[in-house]
């Protein structure tokens, strides 16, 4: 997969490299601040309380 | 497989240089996006740490501020009645959830350590700060105040609830008064339990509900004292079990304006700063 974006990106190796960049910065923030965010309450890792009687 | 690069920075067919058999040609193809996945997987793992442990705590400061600073201007523009007391004859007074209603201290955790706890313990609620359990009674009351907080990650005010010791203060600022709770135990066993049978601390089943109870681990017994109970996740990064500090009331300072009174500034100086 990785070697078909290599392959498929326009440019010398230096906007290459750019956009490689870029890209990982999008999927990052794509992961941050929507992926993570929405899978994280089903983690069991960040749970605090007790049951409180309501 | 390994792709070389000319001169001209166009990348070769490596097919072009040698035909290998089409069987050595898949199983290549095959161990190759497998160990491209298992990098990726790795990558995307390392980046929750990252995420879970400063992206979180980025956003979970900045509700915790706007809250500090929404309940500020609140107790500043004040009608001089604590919506945290109760009228005479009337029943506790229903909080909006996420609110901000009293500021925590703990000066064993620091100068800084100052959070606002907002009402309600949902995911929503705790990811502003630590959180008061609606169900439980209000700073300086007979019964039980109860507060959860995250551990690691959402602002982490918990992170260090494993540093208090026995009598160590926990204040609560609300609008009309200053609350010094002392935790529980004895000098050297914090689990020790006190007259009514609670400790100073204890690490209890997630399901343990009880330790909200107005005396806690106590279930239908009748509050004599005011206290306040913390809960946390433990071990860290999991939720295997909750770490429970249990307080007792000991002091109640009235509040004039939102600075602090004299006594309390006394207490963040026998700290020993």
């Amino acid at each position: 997969m990785y070697v078909w974006i290599w392959r498929h990106l326009p440019g010398n190796l230096g906007i290459k490299l750019a956009q490689v960049l870029v890209l990982f910065l999008a999927v990052t923030a794509l992961l941050f601040f929507v992926i993570f965010p929405w899978i994280e309450p089903h983690l069991p890792i960040s749970q605090v309380t007790v049951p409180g009687e309501k | 497989m390994v792709d070389t690069v000319d001169s001209s920075g166009e990348l070769a067919d490596p097919q072009s240089h040698r035909r290998p058999t089409p069987w050595v040609d898949r199983v290549r193809w095959l161990l190759r996006g497998v160990g491209q996945m298992l990098i990726t997987a790795g990558v995307i793992v390392l980046l929750f740490v990252v995420y879970e442990v400063y992206v979180t705590n980025y956003f979970a400061d900045r509700a915790q501020a706007q809250v500090k600073t929404a309940l500020k201007q609140e107790w500043q523009h004040t009608d001089g009645e604590d919506p945290l007391l109760p009228l005479p004859g009337q029943s506790t007074p229903s909080l909006p959830e996420g609110k901000g209603i009293a500021y925590l201290y703990i000066p064993r955790l620091g100068r800084d350590f100052g959070y606002a706890i907002v009402q309600g313990t949902s995911d929503a609620d705790l990811e502003k700060g630590p959180g008061h359990y609606i169900s439980t009674a209000l700073p300086g009351q007979i019964g039980n105040f109860g507060v959860a907080g995250h551990r690691v990650g959402k602002g982490e005010p918990f992170l260090n609830l494993d540093q208090l010791q026995p009598g160590d203060p926990v204040i609560v600022q609300t609008e009309s008064h200053w609350y010094v709770y002392r935790v529980g135990g004895r000098p050297g066993d914090i689990s020790a339990t006190d007259a009514q049978g609670v400790p100073g601390r204890e690490i209890v089943d997630p399901s343990d509900g009880d330790v909200l109870d107005p005396v806690p681990d106590h279930p239908g017994a009748i509050p004599k004292k005011a206290r306040l109970t913390m809960t946390t996740c433990h071990p860290k990064f999991t939720a295997t079990q909750r770490m429970i500090v249990h307080a007792t009331l000991a002091q109640t300072v009235p509040a004039h304006g939102l600075t602090m009174p004299a006594s309390i500034v006394a207490i963040y100086s026998g700290q020993g700063a």
